[in-house]
């Protein structure tokens, strides 16, 4: 199988990029890693008349903490994310389910959260542990909250012309913990449920900010934030948790497909918040 | 478009149609076969090659995005003085049924054992997971690609 026809222009600058972007129009697409894009040309589900290679130009591969907050690169694999020691919580724990190894080390972490599908892992984790993304337009750039960000499936709030550049994740100044508990059929297999967690704790121990996210279980990755507000300053227990998984639950409306029943996808939701936010919460307790 | 890819060690200068995919490209126009098409969907694996080191499906990489870059495919595993470890373990340990999927396999062990000179069970399965075996036979390649790390760990202890 191969892609249609395309007109490919090889940006070496950001601003180079956008003004390819304009002079294509609409049948313009970005290219980073390929990795869902190029699967996605190669069945003719996308067919874009010219496509803009990112991949050349300087800058955009760093994965580090500055002024408080993890910046991530529009060129950062998700084998960087893997390999970074400036990673923490709910986004360490996710990168190595992301996909498998060898689409790792091309696929890039922004890219991902651009192309918004509701079975991609980090739309999931961003939403719980809270994200910019940065997007450079003609006008210049600016940055989207990730909730604002994520539209639908394969939808983002992004501007036709604009382009993600980077991400600009906060870094909890207290103690912190994460998890994401991914359920696939097989490594590089899409999830059938996956539930990001994020708790930071106060002084006293109780939970000063939550997070909670799922992945498969709707058309668009979904904040939980009745479980999160429920959450928030109370003391971490089992009890909390379960009643947590409840309101995760009923956020879940899963379909019956190969990967299983509505009813038992809504039931790994549950024990997967029940276990995913225990984890966040032994490794805050730890940190 | 022009493109300038040093596979193997060798420049190969071409100018392909911007769809040209990595994998066609290295076995239509370079005329080397041994890297595999299987599901041409980025999910088998068979189509595995080196890019500037590092394990990629040559399925989902454009040629024009290989420009530049140093590509390894399993015909250039074989150095001047024989078979690559990797190689041989395979042969040795019997790691491949029909062979389809082996050249992926072996230059995924290859990478492995260039980062991780003891590499476990588990980190052998773990790097593989993305290739698959339709024979199933992952026992014997988990054998040899441990067989090869610990022949290359024992030959550079003893240089």
């Amino acid at each position: 199988m191969f892609p249609s026809r395309f007109d490919l222009v090889v940006a070496q600058t950001v601003a180079e990029a956008v003004e390819a972007k304009v002079d294509a129009g609409e049948g313009g697409r970005f290219l980073a890693g390929g990795q869902s894009l190029i699967p996605m040309m190669k069945m003719r589900v996308a067919f874009p008349e010219t496509l803009i290679d990112i991949n050349r130009i300087g800058g955009l591969d760093a994965i580090e903490r500055s002024n408080g907050h993890l910046q991530v690169g529009a060129l950062v694999r998700h084998a960087d994310v893997v390999a970074s020691d400036s990673t923490f919580g709910a986004i360490a724990a996710a990168a190595p389910w992301v996909a498998d190894p060898l689409v790792r080390n091309r696929g890039t972490m922004c890219g991902s959260v651009a192309h918004c599908d509701p079975e991609g892992d980090w739309n999931s984790v961003l939403l719980a542990t809270g994200a910019e993304v940065i997007a450079h337009g003609p006008g210049g750039e600016r940055s989207i909250s990730i909730a604002d960000f994520v539209d639908g499936a394969f939808t983002s709030t992004l501007g036709e012309d604009e382009l993600v550049v980077g991400l600009r994740i906060p870094v909890p100044s207290g103690r912190s913990g994460g998890a994401y508990l991914k359920l696939e059929r097989k490594i590089g297999d899409y999830a059938t449920v996956a539930v990001a967690s994020h708790l930071e704790l106060d002084d006293s121990g109780g939970i000063s900010t939550a997070g909670l996210a799922l992945t498969s279980v709707n058309p668009i990755n979904t904040k939980v934030a009745d479980a999160e507000a429920l959450l928030v300053g109370q003391q971490p227990s089992d009890e909390l948790f379960a009643e947590a998984a409840e309101l995760a639950a009923a956020a879940a409306e899963p379909r019956d497909d190969v990967r299983g029943t509505a009813a038992w996808k809504r039931q790994v939701v549950r024990t997967y918040t029940k276990r995913g936010l225990a984890a966040a919460a032994q490794q805050a307790e730890g940190s | 478009m022009e493109v300038n890819i040093t596979i193997n060690g060798s420049e190969h200068a071409s100018d392909v149609e911007p769809r040209t995919l990595l994998v066609d490209h290295i076995r239509r126009t370079v005329g080397l076969t041994g890297t595999h098409v299987g599901c041409d969907t980025t999910s088998c694996g068979a189509c595995t090659v080196l890019m500037d080191g590092k394990p990629v499906k040559a399925c989902t990489v454009l040629a024009a995005q290989a420009d530049g870059s140093e590509v390894t495919t399993v015909e250039g595993l074989k150095g001047a003085d024989g078979l690559h470890p990797v190689q041989q373990a395979f042969t040795d340990d019997h790691g491949l049924q029909c062979g389809f999927c082996t050249p992926g396999m072996m230059l995924v062990g290859a990478s492995l054992i260039a980062e991780n000179p003891d590499p476990s069970d588990d980190d052998v399965r773990w790097a593989i997971s993305g290739n698959l075996c339709r024979c199933t036979g992952y026992i014997n390649i988990v054998k040899a690609i441990r067989t090869a790390a610990a022949r290359v760990a024992e030959s550079s202890n003893g240089s």
